[in-house]
């Protein structure tokens, strides 16, 4: 393949892989991967290192859009973010340890429970529970965001030193794996720390951003970001990221939901099976 | 200067602003660097299939602007790559200047860590 056909077609296809990713709101990053080491046979390590870098644009990009709102919260935002980028350097330097093979059947498994957890929340309904917690006051991680009518909603966050360990995880394995973990980050806000759903998923696009830069800098420096690869990658998610944005009022999102979990479910099968064969 | 800061919701208003305008820096400097990547090797062939490291660190960056300033494609890339990774850093950098105006010692010493971690990881992580 040449350089100018492989350029288009891995732009092309980071394109759709970010149109999904801000259409079901789990991000292009996590079928990237696959997409890059199954479909064009990149290097999973060179994968990874382009992945993490569009996962940096598209969290910058859309937080413009989403601060806006105002919902999302600085301050839990900031404060988890010691977890989610010390998480990040320990993944970092993991994935120099791990074999390749290891990291696509650990991938696989992100994946599949990536998949899971998409097709579990179509049905569960989340509950918002008004907690009482001192130690949400004393970090001043309380707040509140606008309801449906202007009026504004109260919030405490409980669980905190459970929430703050998984934000640590979720950073390993965005250091590790190059993806964003915006699932994780939003399972450990919205469920651990009982924030409300529309707080959790927007500071959880600002934490990305800087979840990924703390690892950037490592990926950079062992030649894991491949600059003729990593432009289309992030051009393409870009782009398409911001399309989705926009057409996501008009899309059927839980039909899109339902393709995009058979999808990682499919991938993250194969992912394993490549692993496991040691074609990866 | 400092007082339009004193207020969360400004704060995050600005930090988005800086967000987007870095994304859109990065993303004209990487797309103009790879329309020169394309007209230099645009027949050769690719092959990712075999990993082989390049290492690139920050004190390579007189290397860099050197690329830069004979048009070389892939150093025009790297630049953007680099203000890429630069946008998050900066809106900490900011977090910890906004907190600072609102003397929240609190969550100025948390920016400040969260940005030591990032500093330590640029610098020197390996």
């Amino acid at each position: 393949m040449t350089v100018l056909v492989f350029t288009l077609l891995v732009f092309a296809s980071s394109s759709a892989a970010g149109l999904l990713g801000a259409l079901t709101g789990l991000g292009g990053g996590v079928v990237l991967v696959p997409l890059l080491t199954l479909v064009f046979h990149v290097d999973i390590r060179y994968a990874i290192g382009a992945s993490l870098i569009s996962v940096i644009a598209t969290s910058s990009g859309a937080a413009a859009a989403y601060v806006r709102e105002g919902f999302s919260s600085v301050r839990i935002g900031m404060f988890l973010e010691v977890a989610t980028t010390l998480g990040a350097l320990l993944g970092a330097y993991l994935a120099a340890k791990v074999p390749t093979r290891a990291l696509a059947i650990l991938f696989g498994g992100v994946l599949l429970y990536s998949a899971w957890l998409s097709w579990r929340s179509r049905r569960s309904p989340h509950v918002d529970a008004a907690v009482d917690n001192p130690a949400s006051d004393k970090l001043k991680l309380s707040g509140s965001y606008p309801g449906p009518d202007g009026q504004k909603i109260n919030y405490k966050v409980d669980r905190i030193p459970e929430g703050f360990a998984m934000m640590f995880g979720a950073g390993t394995l965005s250091g590790l794996l190059g993806i964003g973990s915006g699932a994780v980050k939003v399972l450990a806000m919205d469920r651990i720390m009982r924030i409300p759903f529309k707080v959790s998923t927007t500071t959880s696009n600002f934490m990305i951003g800087v979840t990924a830069a703390a690892s950037a800098g490592i990926y950079l420096r062992r030649g894991y970001i491949d600059p003729a690869l990593a432009a289309p990658v992030m051009l393409g998610v870009l782009f398409g990221a911001i399309t989705g944005a926009k057409i996501l009022s008009r899309a059927r999102v839980s039909v899109l939901r339902t393709i995009f979990t058979f999808v990682i479910l499919a991938l993250g099968v194969e992912m394993i099976v490549n692993g496991w064969l040691g074609k990866i | 200067m400092m007082r339009f800061l004193l207020n969360d919701e400004r704060m995050e208003q600005a930090m988005g602003i800086l967000l987007r305008f870095g994304v859109v820096m990065a993303s004209t400097v990487v797309l103009a660097g790879m329309a020169f990547y394309l007209q230099d090797h645009a027949h050769q062939s690719v092959d990712y299939r075999s990993f082989i490291a390049h290492p690139l660190t920050l004190a390579h960056k007189g290397q860099l602007i050197d690329g830069m300033s004979h048009g070389n494609a892939a150093a025009i890339i790297q630049v953007g790559i680099l203000l890429l990774i630069a946008t998050p850093v900066a809106r900490v950098v900011f977090a910890v200047i906004a907190f600072l105006a609102e003397r929240d010692r609190l969550y100025t010493a948390i920016s400040a860590g969260v940005l030591a971690v990032l500093l330590y990881s640029l610098i020197y992580g390996k």
